[in-house]
């Protein structure tokens, strides 16, 4: 027994274990503080009790997910830290396999068509296919053959990360998808360009200067700041020719996003409510074309936008009302009295704000920077390119889901349905950022063997 | 393996941090720096609930309760919870078909949503109450929440209690928003001009409402409401007795009874005729029966008692008395050689009595009311030689008239009170162009002309009689429960006004043993009490109205003032019944049945059958019928030229609905159709402005 638990925990991140079971705990609390009701007669710590024992409420649910995770956890920590390398491609497949049953078996369950229903578990392979596409891109890269700098590498390992998240957009889970490309980060670490990525930044910017600006006066700009340039480059411009046609092709690169892209992406690939969240994010209307739109679709959006407007705003209000310390365990008047919608599961960091006001939440996402940073740690001290790719996957993935989810909810980002990991109510959810930051331990604690 | 990778963990490193900041940063903002969160969170989840408190009773002087509260029941419902519930059985308890149950439903979802509670049926008759009470668990969703509503026990005092009722605009506007739409306060009587003390201290009670808003819990446990405070009883000079016995007096009959205790200027009773049911403007029909009352053109919600307009006849008399023995112009031994009229003026006064001698003095003259004695006395004041000008004689003969409380408000403590009339020289000036003589007016002498007064002014220049020169203004209320020095409100009250006593008490011994004459062996001998001494006058006084244009002398108005017991007064009564005659017949008895029954606390058995025949005896005017005619027909024109629908004119264009009235006391025949345009009606009628008003309305 003793040699075997010794032989267990031998090389085990401790730090890591911790600031999951205190994230796990948080989670719990929150979501009592959110859901919970005193029942006439009890006291508030017997109704409480009940209610745990009871299996019914949402904390006591979240609660045996934090144990069957936790077995689970153990469960990972029993493997083979090699089983993990070896069978990486296979569990992929799978989860592509998952990901496409979805569309003959899927139910719909509140808008979604992601999810599969075993009885009363549903189970939502985009959430799970997470893990998979970690291990397969960390897979990929760490193979001997691969040579990243090579463009030809570059566009497999996208193709790894971008074929997921294309099936999850045609499940209209467009949240979940995005997750994905926030394994770009894995990539950016393991060698592909900046260039990149800055890239794909200025398109962010141009797309949201483009819901800022008016398109002909955003147009005129553009032209201004190539007509700038061409003028502060004149020199290697005489010198040499490619750079004004850089500039020329980056001029009419941005402004054919800016008139045909981002309209053609608005008006076909996105759901008109998204666009609506997107526009109510940087505070504008959606501008309506009542030829193109019909009746029925301007209906469903203005309850979407009223819904969504609604949330962030009482998400606002309730994490602004905490002030600095907050009103406590069970004061929020906010969030206990159903002001904010969805608020066990995406809007669960309002609990925290308003119940432990500025104070709390900084300590709060202390705990996740710390979280986050130790896992980019951890990376940088392994000696397999498999782990430290597997490493940087899980802090990617957990990075996007935590910067989204609480930007939503602060209103600076738009409302997509992601969950906080570890605090947000759903088995799912919580089993799939475990078994992710369990292998991460397990490989971790091998690190030594490798070598061997 | 990249190496040369490694300083982009850096990057990634700073892209973590950099992102948590921008957080933080937004966090800051939020929670800290802006405060408006915090507010439309007290907003969004609190609700100030206002808490009512009891409104203060109103005791008698015995302290039995005339105003009191008792609990009521509204019929909640929460739509949202009813199910699976045998509406037909539900409808028949509450005496109503499934249809009206549904309407119902339905409007208390509109209203208040399907989630919070709406009143479904208010203020439950009590055995409606009692039937569903024991059936109500079949029900889900339906609830009863008390609610505490005035009653008024013995059923009278309607007058003077008043009523509640939602607050007006008009009302919101001068409490400067203190009270909010839906409040209730006092709208008439007690209820109003102690309204600040009855009404108690509303208190404050934080809830939680969640986001459908209903009320979900106390807010910190009640840490920051206000508690609410009771109203404070009122003790009142009122002898519920005596009142009721006022208000069955005048049963049938339009008058008033004004009763005071002279040496405190407290109202003992105070009937006004018709009146109503105070219970009626309080329980679930009360919006059915205020219509009533409005609508009624004998004016049952018109207090009399003090807004009445009355010639004030022959009860002057006494007071035209004091005041000419006060300016030396008679004396006790004056007499008047009266043949039953007065002829010292062109026009003749007539007199009821012609036997010689009944005038020969003072006292003679008060006892059996020669109309010769205080013609002439009243021809003298005005005329008197120390002025030599009757303008100045009318001007000082007004100073008196107002000393003795005429002519001005008395300033009781109830709402809308009216001041009478003692006319000046401008007001002769204006109507004979400034050629008048003391002949012009020389019927003032005896309490007609343009005098007019109301009961509760004669009752008090009474009590000046009684008390040798001094009052204290009529009031109700003795004292208020847990008074403080704070409560000014009756301090007006408790201040003595020795407004006469400069008249010598010889001068009104001398008027007061002709008062009491008129009980001994006077007009009024059947006032007479055994045992005590009441001093009294009579009155009989001419009154007219106006009907279909024509002026209309109606029969005389019966009046009757007097105190006692004369050693030491106790009780001031004046009694007016309008169109009823000689003063003795009606008015005197029951003036001395009223006295009786304050001093001896009973009457006497024979007296009961008097009081049965004064109370069965129903004297209300003929004319009535004519104007309930004109004001219904008129309303139903107004409604026919608003609404264009002509439902209700019907039945009046129908020559057999016209009730028959009976031509007063000249013989020209009433017009066939009612004249639309113009139709002045009585002195105690409103006027048509008013009419018109609430005929709308």
């Amino acid at each position: 027994m003793n040699t075997k638990s010794a032989t267990i925990s031998k090389g085990i991140d401790w730090s890591l274990v911790c600031i999951y079971i205190i994230l796990c705990l948080i989670g719990i609390m929150s979501i009592f503080a959110a859901t919970f009701q005193e029942k006439e007669g009890f006291s508030t710590f017997q109704t409480a009790m009940q209610g745990f024992i009871s299996l019914k409420t949402d904390y006591s649910r979240q609660a045996l997910y934090f144990i069957i995770a936790s077995f689970l956890g153990v469960f990972i920590l029993l493997t083979d830290s090699k089983f993990f390398t070896a069978t990486a491609n296979l569990w992929y497949l799978f989860g592509i396999l998952l990901l496409l049953l979805v569309f003959p078996l899927h139910t719909r369950v509140k808008g979604t068509e992601s999810i599969i229903k075993f009885g009363s578990f549903n189970l939502q392979p985009a959430e799970l296919c997470k893990v998979f596409v970690c291990l397969a891109l960390a897979k990929y890269l760490s193979r001997v053959e691969t040579e990243f700098a090579k463009p030809r590498s570059q566009f497999i390992a996208s193709a790894i990360v971008v074929i997921p998240a294309f099936i999850t957009i045609l499940q209209s889970e467009t949240g979940l998808a995005l997750v994905y490309f926030s394994f770009f980060i894995v990539m950016f670490r393991e060698g592909l360009p900046p260039f990149y990525l800055i890239l794909g930044f200025l398109f962010g910017a141009l797309v949201v200067a483009t819901l800022l600006i008016e398109k002909n006066s955003l147009a005129l700009i553009l032209t201004g700041m190539a007509v700038l340039a061409v003028y502060f480059l004149r020199r290697q411009i005489r010198r040499r020719r490619s750079v004004f046609f850089l500039v020329l092709f980056l001029w009419a690169g941005c402004v054919t996003v800016q008139r045909f892209v981002v309209p053609f992406i608005f008006e076909h690939v996105l759901k008109p409510y998204q666009v609506q969240r997107i526009y109510a994010t940087v505070g504008k209307d959606f501008p309506l074309d009542p030829t193109k739109t019909s009746d029925e679709d301007l209906r469903e959006m203005e309850k979407k936008k009223q819904a969504s407007v609604y949330n962030v705003k009482q998400s606002k209000i309730a994490i602004g009302s905490g002030g600095f310390f907050g009103k406590g365990l069970l004061k929020g008047t906010q969030t206990r009295y159903d002001f904010v919608p969805e608020q066990r599961t995406d809007f669960i960091f309002c609990t925290i704000g308003e119940g432990f006001g500025f104070f709390g939440s900084m300590i709060f996402l202390s705990i996740y920077l710390l979280l986050l940073l130790r896992i980019v740690t951890i990376a940088e001290r392994q000696r397999s390119v498999f782990s430290r790719a597997y490493s940087y996957g899980v802090a990617s993935v957990m990075f996007f889901h935590i910067i989204i989810n609480v930007c939503m909810t602060i209103g600076l980002a738009p409302v997509i349905g992601i969950p906080l990991p570890f605090v947000s109510y759903g088995g799912t959810s919580l089993i799939t950022f475990s078994v992710l930051l369990f292998i991460l331990i397990r490989i971790d604690a091998a690190r030594q063997m490798v070598l061997r | 393996m990249p190496v040369f990778n490694q300083s982009r963990s850096t990057i990634i490193r700073l892209i973590f941090i950099g992102l948590f900041f921008i957080i933080i940063l937004q966090l800051f903002n939020l929670q800290v720096i802006s405060s408006k969160y915090s507010e439309l969170a007290r907003e969004n989840a609190l609700f100030p609930k206002r808490v009512y408190p009891t409104r203060g009773i109103i005791y008698d002087r015995k302290s039995r309760a005339i105003l009191d509260n008792t609990i009521m029941y509204d019929l909640m419902v929460i739509p949202a919870e009813v199910k699976n519930m045998d509406t037909l059985e539900f409808c028949q308890l509450l005496e109503m078909d499934t249809a009206e149950f549904k309407a119902r439903i339905v409007s208390a979802i509109i209203k208040n949503t399907r989630v919070r509670p709406s009143i479904f049926e208010d203020l439950l008759a009590p055995a409606m109450h009692s039937r569903l009470e024991e059936n109500l668990w079949k029900y889900k969703g339906f609830y009863l929440q008390d609610r505490p509503v005035r009653t008024y026990p013995f059923n009278a005092a309607a007058h003077i209690m008043g009523y509640i009722g939602e607050v007006d605009s008009a009302i919101l506007k001068r409490s400067g928003y203190f009270y909010q739409l839906g409040d209730y306060v006092g709208r008439s009587g007690l209820e109003q001009a102690y309204e600040p003390i009855l009404m108690g201290q509303r208190g404050i009670q934080y809830w939680i409402k969640d986001n459908k808003n209903r009320l979900v819990s106390r807010y910190e446990n009640g840490k920051f409401d206000t508690p609410a405070i009771a109203g404070r009883n009122l003790r009142t000079f009122v002898d519920i007795e005596v009142q009721q016995l006022a208000e069955k007096l005048l049963s049938s009959k339009i008058g008033a009874i004004v009763a005071i205790q002279p040496k405190t200027g407290g109202i003992i009773a105070m009937a006004s005729s018709p009146d109503y049911n105070p219970n009626d403007l309080t329980g679930p029909d009360k919006q059915k029966n205020y219509a009533g009352l409005v609508l009624d053109v004998s004016r049952p919600l018109f207090n009399r008692a003090i807004k009445g307009q009355y010639p004030v006849g022959s009860t002057y008399k006494p007071l035209g008395a004091l005041i000419a023995l006060d300016e030396g112009i008679i004396n006790e031994r004056s007499g008047y050689d009266c043949h039953g009229v007065y002829l010292g003026c062109a026009r003749p006064v007539k007199c009821t009595e012609n036997w010689a001698g009944h005038a020969a003095n003072l006292r003679l003259a008060i006892a059996h009311s020669c109309n010769s004695f205080f013609s002439n006395t009243f021809r003298l004041t005005v005329d008197n030689p120390a002025f030599h000008s009757a303008r100045k004689g009318l001007t000082k003969w007004k100073e008196y008239a107002n000393a003795f409380g005429l002519g001005h408000r008395t300033g009781i403590d109830l709402p809308s009170e009216d001041g009478g009339n003692i006319p000046d020289t401008t007001q002769y000036d204006k109507e004979y162009r400034g050629s008048w003589n003391s002949c012009t007016m020389v019927t003032l002498g005896i309490g007609q002309d343009k005098m007019t007064v109301t009961p509760l002014q004669i009752a008090n220049s009474i009590c000046i009689v009684a008390n040798k020169g001094y009052f204290y203004t009529p009031h109700f209320v003795e004292k208020v429960d847990g008074e403080t020095t704070r409560d000014s409100l009756l301090d007006k009250f408790r201040q003595k006004h020795e407004v006469l006593t400069h008249i010598s008490d010889e001068t009104y011994e001398t008027v007061i043993s002709g008062m009491q004459d008129v009980v001994d062996q006077g007009t009024a001998m059947i006032a007479k009490i055994p045992g005590i001494n009441i001093c009294a006058k009579t009155g009989t006084a001419e009154n007219k109205t106006v009907i279909d244009r024509r002026v209309i002398q109606l029969k005389d108005h019966s009046l009757f003032v007097c105190f006692a017991p004369r050693e030491n007064p106790q009780i001031a009564v004046a009694v007016i019944v309008e169109n009823a005659g000689f003063g003795a017949t009606w008015a005197a008895p029951m003036g001395s049945l009223i006295v009786e029954k304050y001093l001896n606390d009973t009457l006497r058995t024979e007296r009961l059958a008097e009081v049965d025949r004064i109370a069965t005896a129903n004297l209300m005017p003929d004319f009535l019928g004519r104007l309930q005619f004109i004001a219904d027909s008129s309303r139903a024109e107004e409604w026919l030229r608003i609404s264009h629908d002509s439902s209700r004119i019907r039945k009046f264009l129908n020559k057999q609905y016209r009730p028959y009235v009976p031509p007063p006391t000249r013989k020209k025949k009433t017009p066939a159709q009612p004249d639309k345009k113009d139709f002045p009606l009585g002195a105690i009628l409103p006027d048509r402005k008013n009419l018109v008003k609430r005929n709308i309305g």
